[in-house]
């Protein structure tokens, strides 16, 4: 439990203290910065993707300057939607679910939670940030190449997003930038998740033993060691695939492939192959969205409940066991792939049991608030609300774990329904709960309740409106990533998709009272007290906003488990973790 | 606050059941042998995932409702049975769940794809592309003709690369741009795609299956109601996606006879 290799002296210039900052602070505050941009770039797009589904001819004001070919006078061709889709999904997926929950919040709060002046690896630190940034704008400048993006989806399915501009526009240059952009991010990724787990294992301050770490800190390491073992898969993935893409092999490409006229200079490679390395990353990485979120929820839940959880370790267990199962159930991304059909079966089963950690943590979480005080603001209510999402977003996965249902299921608008409530809403909810809540420590100024609050109000309804209905569609057998809907069948559903549109529309402008929020309460706001929350843990004890070093020049020892709520006899309803003060053990 | 939560997710809840029970938006009626048993397994879970759903969202609405603004003044309390008597009740009601509908249930997967298609059932070929499928019939000889990627030429209507002038088999080989099937016959349908990774989908069969380029797949079915039906692409392929789609028809023996010949021409 060495400080030593944290230790590096304040900033001294601008550029240091704001740009390159080796200060886990304020590169916390960095991926949380890249992730606003990336959320609100990935919102409009959704907006503007909605639009087209309803209006399919009506043209959207501007859309030309960002591609003349892709959107002519504004209305937008069928490549365009696909372009914009792909972007969409890679911006909300990685640079969206993947940086806020884990990357930004993890790096600001899980060196003080533990009572660390920094992360292991500072410099490490840093790298980790700006290769991000630059995966950022490597993707972001695919919009800018004459293709435009690419049209091959989030997943880069091959050999789609193998043979270049032969298969399609946007799949020449705009997925090289694609697969540059994710390779990068893997890198970034790996620097980072190891950096978590060196920081917390090796770190910890005097007293702070694996049991007493809270939470949160728990479930930003067991993500650490899920992200060590996903993006070591996709970054070769990656890499192979860009080798196919311009060094004519033929990893992913099979022979006897014409495309556009022409018979493809390929030959035997397989496309499922693509499908097992993405899916062996892809499945975990829901798990790296939705495990901090859980993590994050937990944590403010139990303050603002002012008890704690019904039990710590099976709460930390049951993350333990949905990290470990995480890697075992890709191949039900493949039910209808092709792959041998026996193997179905071993992929449900896992899938299915995954269930019961989840539940056990549902249960957990509504068994906690039963006789609880329980405190509603807006970083509660968000708590809440997640706590609803991941159960509605969950259930849906009992259908799609089942082969024979994921026969009539599988890549139908039940599929996009199940994964933005459970990985999209149900960890951006987290998000925002983490953002009510820790704001005051990170920024030394309180939030607006009442602009929270109606935040809140928008955001929940509007989410249900919006994605409740995506289940019907699929029951009605909608198919997903469809520029427009010109099969007969799907007529009837039109106006299912106009209210969704229009929920869309609704739901994203309660976004813009958010981001309003976090600007004005920046530099208007109240002055936050050190520990506004009467919270317990470590990140309570230090000033708002904390100094460069953290804790200053004293080092924390901590003397309690993380969450002394309302133990009887103590003498006060909650107990911080370095107060010396005996308080009775219970549990 | 807290009760305004409490209601709006109980109403939230019951909301959402709604169109589930009335089965607004539904699946449309199944014509396969095989799909009953699918519509079954969906049902039993709609009818675990929904109560489980219903159950954990009324739970939520309670526990805030009664808990919320309580203060320093009320009593902590805690479940009844705690932590061990929820990981139990998880234990227990979520593997039983499981064990029904993960292990019984297999048999509609295994209907699909575990047995192989009977030894009369009829074999029909199907290739997709971007933007089209395209059937073939192996004809008079029952055998089908070998393909050639270098022969295709869709300005010559030679979608699958025949090659007639060598090949004796594909001489009589019948392509078609819809899938017409004989009702109530086991057909056995292989599926190779041209290009790049498509699906075939067909709602009222209850039937999908991807087409992976380089290899060639099969999925077999009986179709027992005569009608239309759209087949649709699910599979993203490219720009011409959502417009790939080709009819399923399914005919009486007689007129499906008089289809084929009046193709074979």
């Amino acid at each position: 439990m060495s400080q030593e290799a944290a230790h590096h002296g304040p900033p001294t210039s601008f550029l240091r203290k704001y740009i390159f900052s080796v200060d886990h602070k304020v590169i916390g505050k960095q991926y949380y910065g890249l992730a606003l941009a990336a959320v609100f770039t990935g919102m409009i797009l959704s907006w503007v993707m909605r639009f087209h589904l309803v209006w399919p001819n009506a043209a959207i004001p501007g859309l030309q300057w960002l591609s003349k070919v892709g959107a002519p006078g504004g209305v937008m061709t069928p490549e365009y939607y696909l372009s914009l889709l792909t972007m969409h999904g890679t911006l909300m997926v990685f640079f969206v679910l993947t940086n806020a929950p884990f990357a930004a919040f993890g790096n600001y709060f899980l060196p003080i939670q533990i009572g660390a002046e920094d992360m292991a690896f500072p410099r490490f630190n840093m790298m980790s940030f700006w290769v991000t940034f630059a995966a950022f704008v490597v993707l972001m400048s695919a919009f800018f190449v004459p293709d435009g993006p690419p049209i091959s989806g989030w997943t880069a399915y091959a050999p789609l997003s193998a043979v270049g501009s032969d298969a399609g526009p946007g799949l020449g240059m705009g997925q090289n930038l694609w697969a540059i952009s994710i390779a990068l991010f893997c890198i970034a990724s790996l620097l980072g998740a190891l950096n978590f787990i060196a920081t917390t294992l090796d770190l910890r301050a005097k007293g702070m033993t694996l049991m007493r770490m809270p939470i949160s800190t728990w479930a930003w390491f067991i993500t650490s060691c899920i992200a060590l073992l996903a993006f070591a898969v996709l970054l070769p993935a990656c890499l192979l695939l860009i080798l196919d893409r311009i060094a004519g092999t033929s990893f992913f490409v099979p022979g006897g492939l014409m495309i556009s006229d022409r018979l493809q200079p390929h030959s035997g490679g397989s496309p499922l192959l693509w499908q097992h390395l993405f899916w062996f990353f892809g499945h975990p990485e829901v798990y790296i969205a939705i495990l901090p979120a859980m993590g994050i929820v937990s944590h403010i839940l139990i303050n603002s409940m002012r008890k704690p959880l019904l039990s710590h370790k099976v709460v930390i267990g049951s993350m333990l066991s949905i990290g470990f199962l995480s890697y075992m159930v890709w191949g039900h991304h493949m039910f209808l792939s092709g792959m041998n059909p026996f193997s179905a079966l071993v992929f449900s089963f896992p899938t299915l049991i995954i269930t019961i950690p989840a539940t056990i943590l549902t249960l957990i979480w509504l068994g906690s608030l039963y006789g609880s005080r329980l405190q509603i603001n807006s970083a509660s209510l968000f708590a809440l609300g997640f706590i609803s999402m991941f159960v509605s977003g969950g259930v849906s996965g009992f259908f799609l774990a089942q082969p024979s249902i994921d026969i009539y299921l599988h890549a139908t608008y039940f599929v996009v329904g199940h994964f933005h409530l459970v990985m999209g809403v149900a960890a951006i909810f987290g998000i925002f709960a983490g953002t009510y809540f820790w704001f005051p420590k990170m920024s030394g100024h309180m939030m607006n309740e009442t602009l929270g609050k109606i935040h809140f109000w928008f955001t929940f309804v509007g989410a249900y409106c919006i994605f409740m209905p995506f289940h019907y569609l699929g029951l009605a057998g909608n198919v997903r990533r469809y520029s427009s809907f010109v099969d007969d069948y799907l007529q009837p559903l039109l106006p299912v998709h106009k209210f969704i549109t229009i929920a869309a529309f609704c739901t994203g402008a309660a976004q813009l009272v958010f981001l309003f929020n976090l600007i004005y309460s920046r530099f208007k706001g109240a002055a936050a007290p050190d520990n506004p929350w009467n919270a317990t843990s470590l990140e309570w004890t230090i000033p708002s906003p904390p100094p460069w070093n953290n804790f200053g020049d004293k080092h924390p020892v901590v003397y309690h488990d993380p969450y002394q709520y309302g133990v009887e006899g103590a003498k006060e309803d909650f107990t911080m973790q370095d107060s010396p003060e005996r308080v009775p053990v219970k549990s | 606050m807290g009760r305004i939560f409490a209601i709006t997710v109980v109403i939230i809840a019951i909301a959402s059941a709604i169109p589930i029970v009335l089965h607004t938006w539904a699946p449309p009626e199944d014509i396969s042998t095989h799909g009953h048993a699918i519509d079954d397994q969906m049902k039993d879970t709609m009818y675990e995932a929904g109560l489980s759903f219903l159950a954990a969202q009324l739970l939520l609405g309670l526990f805030i409702w009664q808990n919320a603004g309580r203060g320093k003044q009320d009593k902590l309390k805690t479940f009844p049975g705690g932590a061990k008597g929820l990981v139990i009740a998880a234990l227990v009601l979520v593997g039983s769940e499981i064990l029904a509908l993960g292990v019984l249930g297999q048999k509609a997967w295994a209907s699909v794809y575990f047995a192989g298609p009977d030894k009369d059932a009829m074999t029909i070929q199907a290739q997709a592309g971007q933007f089209a499928f395209y059937f073939r019939y192996p004809g008079a000889d029952g055998k089908f003709g070998g393909m050639h990627p270098d022969k295709i030429d869709e300005g010559n209507q030679n979608f699958f690369g025949l090659d007639p002038e060598n090949d004796v088999d594909s001489r009589d080989d019948i392509v078609a741009g819809e899938l017409a099937v004989p009702v109530n016959r086991q057909i056995n349908l292989t599926l190779h795609s041209k290009d790049v990774g498509h699906s075939f989908y067909v709602r009222e069969l209850r039937l999908q299956q991807d087409f992976v380029p380089g290899l060639d797949l099969a999925v077999h079915f009986t179709a027992t109601k005569p009608g239309r039906y759209e087949i649709v692409c699910t599979q993203l392929c490219g720009l011409g996606h959502y417009n790939m789609k080709a009819y399923l028809s399914v005919l009486s023996q007689e007129d499906f006879d008089k289809w084929l010949k009046e193709r074979a021409q």
